[in-house]
């Protein structure tokens, strides 16, 4: 696949704070990427730095090859979709989405027709005359999307485009988000801290912190296994426990229990262990638990009612451990105080540096 | 102990709470509607009696053989000659400080907010001393023998003069209004939303474009308001016109203060200022119905 945007080394500094540290970034055409972090991660500097909002204080920033360098936001094949939509509020729909194309001094005729097939694809041609401040949140937001679209850019970059929809509406935009980018085959560069919107969305996600690219994968990647301690709390619940290392098969839990584990760290050094709590079973003392399964005996101290699943504090002797069971038939009910064994797959166990 | 017994909700109880809301309002804005009423309305009532009035040959004014007579004098070619001599000097004043005003109103917006605070407190400093005692001491500046003359002499050249000619009340005016067009402009660029900006730079606009099609469009409500608040004031001025100006440029506050006092013909004095108050009150409607186009 061709690369679409390349970052080399690139860093951001304003003042004394390092808002981007030394950022290495390959997107590729036609891929859905996106930028996943905390606020003040970095993230939208990032996304600022392709539109051209923001220089790089250092290092190469390349889109389809070409050094992008000190280019100004009117010089560059990106459009952007900000986050407060910033539409003209002293312009109608069409307007609005005509603009790029008239500012790029288009002939009359072609404006009319790709403005109108762009709010056909946002399915608002019908509002075409409306001012843009008229509009309802949802509508505001296609909006933006069209008036950036109809530009046909190389790049679309995306600032945290649904964070202010309501959770409904956010959601069936998620699909039509990723519908849309997958007919238009643009590449698109999606900056978010909600990880649900960076998972069901994205072909592949770069996790940043403290201005730091720290994980670049499939969500399935990240999710699964993830190479961070922070990469692992901040994308989904996670259980973590403090280990030593025995070798590079296996660790001891704090409390003395030892685990299979695969690890590449060095026999006596102190790690975390990750588990997802719906990769853990939770079984009575007087049910037989599968061999080759990881076990930690504990006693159940909390247990909370979600409809479809029910989450247990077990409190072992390597710490309270969260355990995620689903509500269905087949699946026993555990009482608070039952002494439990907590089971699970060796392979769903990542080590992480502490 | 007795216990209040609350009445259940009646169409008339809320009818009588509303009435005795509207009664608080009343009472709240009583103090203003006494101080407008004497102060305001009455004078300005004597002041349309006055000019349909006539003036007795001894310059009494007579309450009676009501006429149109002193409204017929303001198409006098001398009333449209000031007239035009007044608009053109409002207009020019309020062309300058808009210039002068913008750039500087744009700087203060786009600084953070701490020194935007410091700015405008600069802006307002002139206010703390007296205009009138300021713009003696323009008279001082531009004088023959002030420190501008002074320095073009010291320099080999012609001394200045500025005092008393139509430049002189230009400047005078320009500097008494600047603070009035600065301060809407920077309402309206403060709030302005710099992500539109970024928007149309990043949909192919130079920055010059980006100005023209956005910021300019989104700043004009600051930019009538400043200029009415530039305006209307310099039409009517009559301060800084007779301090500066000289006997030769005769502008519409020196002329109507003339007809009360020196002519002593009250009724047209009146004539002029109603008509004076009828154009500005027209500029004023016009902006506020094409301000709320804009808004």
């Amino acid at each position: 696949m061709t690369e679409s945007v390349r970052l080399e080394g690139v860093s951001k500094v304003f003042g004394d704070v390092h808002a981007v540290r030394d950022m290495d970034l390959s997107v590729s055409d036609g891929e859905f990427f996106s930028l996943l972090g905390p606020s003040g991660c970095g993230k939208t500097t990032t996304l600022r730095m392709i539109a051209g909002f923001e220089f790089p204080t250092q290092g190469a920033l390349r889109i389809h090859g070409v050094e992008m360098g000190l280019q100004p936001p009117n010089k560059r094949p990106v459009n952007t979709v900000f986050q407060s939509y910033a539409l003209f509020p002293h312009m109608t729909v069409e307007e609005n989405v005509a603009f790029g194309l008239r500012m790029k001094k288009v002939g009359a005729t072609e404006v009319g027709d790709r403005v109108k097939k762009a709010l056909d694809m946002v399915q608002l041609a019908h509002r075409a005359g409306a001012s843009s401040t008229q509009l309802s949140g949802g509508q505001q937001q296609r909006v933006a999307l069209a008036r950036a679209l109809v530009n046909e850019p190389e790049v679309l970059l995306l600032d945290e485009p649904l964070g202010a929809l309501d959770l409904k509406l956010r959601q069936a935009m998620e699909v039509e988000l990723k519908d849309l980018q997958a007919r238009v085959g643009i590449t698109f560069i999606y900056v978010t801290h909600d990880q649900e919107e960076a998972l069901t969305m994205s072909d592949r996600i770069g996790v940043m912190n403290e201005g730091r690219l720290l994980q670049v994968g499939t969500p399935q990647e990240i999710y699964e296994h993830p190479t961070s301690r922070f990469v692992a709390d901040f994308i989904g619940e996670i259980n973590l426990l403090a280990a030593t290392v025995v070798d590079h098969r296996s660790v001891r839990l704090l409390g003395g229990t030892p685990v299979a584990a695969s690890t590449g760290a060095a026999p006596g050094h102190d790690v975390t262990v990750a588990v997802r709590p719906e990769r853990l079973e939770l079984y009575g003392l007087d049910e037989p638990v599968p061999s080759g399964l990881n076990t930690l005996r504990g006693k159940v101290v909390r247990r909370v009612y979600f409809g479809d699943v029910f989450y247990y504090d077990v409190d072992t002797p390597a710490g309270v451990i969260e355990v995620k069971e689903e509500n269905r038939p087949g699946v026993d009910l555990h009482e608070i105080g039952q002494v439990t064994v907590v089971a699970w797959d060796p392979a769903a166990t990542t080590v992480v540096e502490s | 102990m007795t216990i209040d017994t609350v009445e259940a909700a009646r169409p008339e109880l809320e009818e009588a709470a509303r009435r005795a809301d509207s009664r608080r309002g009343f009472f709240i804005a009583l103090p203003a509607w006494v101080y407008l009423t004497v102060f305001f309305t009455i004078p300005l009532f004597i002041v349309l009696v006055y000019s349909f009035a006539t003036r007795s040959s001894t310059g009494r004014t007579r309450l009676a053989d009501w006429s149109l007579d002193s409204y017929r004098r303001l198409w006098d070619p001398l009333v449209a000659q000031i007239a035009v001599r007044s608009f053109m000097l409002a207009l020019a004043t309020t062309l300058i400080c808009l210039l002068v005003a913008y750039p500087f109103a744009y700087y203060m917006a786009t600084r953070r907010p701490a020194l935007r605070n410091v700015l405008l407190v600069l802006v307002m400093i002139p206010f703390w001393s007296n205009f009138l005692v300021r713009t003696y001491a323009w008279k001082v500046l531009l004088g023959s023998d002030g420190p501008l003359s002074q320095l073009s002499q010291a320099m080999g050249g012609e001394p200045i003069r500025l005092l008393f000619t139509n430049t002189a009340v230009l400047i005078g005016l320009v500097y008494g209004f600047l603070p009035f067009m600065v301060l809407p402009l920077y309402a309206a660029l403060e709030r302005m939303d710099w992500s539109l900006v970024e928007a149309a730079r990043d949909l192919y606009a130079d920055g010059w474009t980006a100005f023209r099609r956005v910021t300019w469009p989104l700043s004009r409500p600051g930019v009538f308001a400043g200029s009415i608040l530039v305006f209307v004031p310099t039409l009517g001025a009559y301060v800084t016109p007779a301090i500066l100006g000289g006997a030769k440029t005769t502008l519409l506050g020196d002329y109507i203060v003339s007809q009360f006092l020196a002519a002593r013909n009250q009724p047209f004095g009146s004539a002029l200022s109603v008509g004076m108050m009828t154009v500005m009150l027209v500029f004023t409607v016009a902006y506020f119905r094409s301000g709320a186009r804009n808004l």
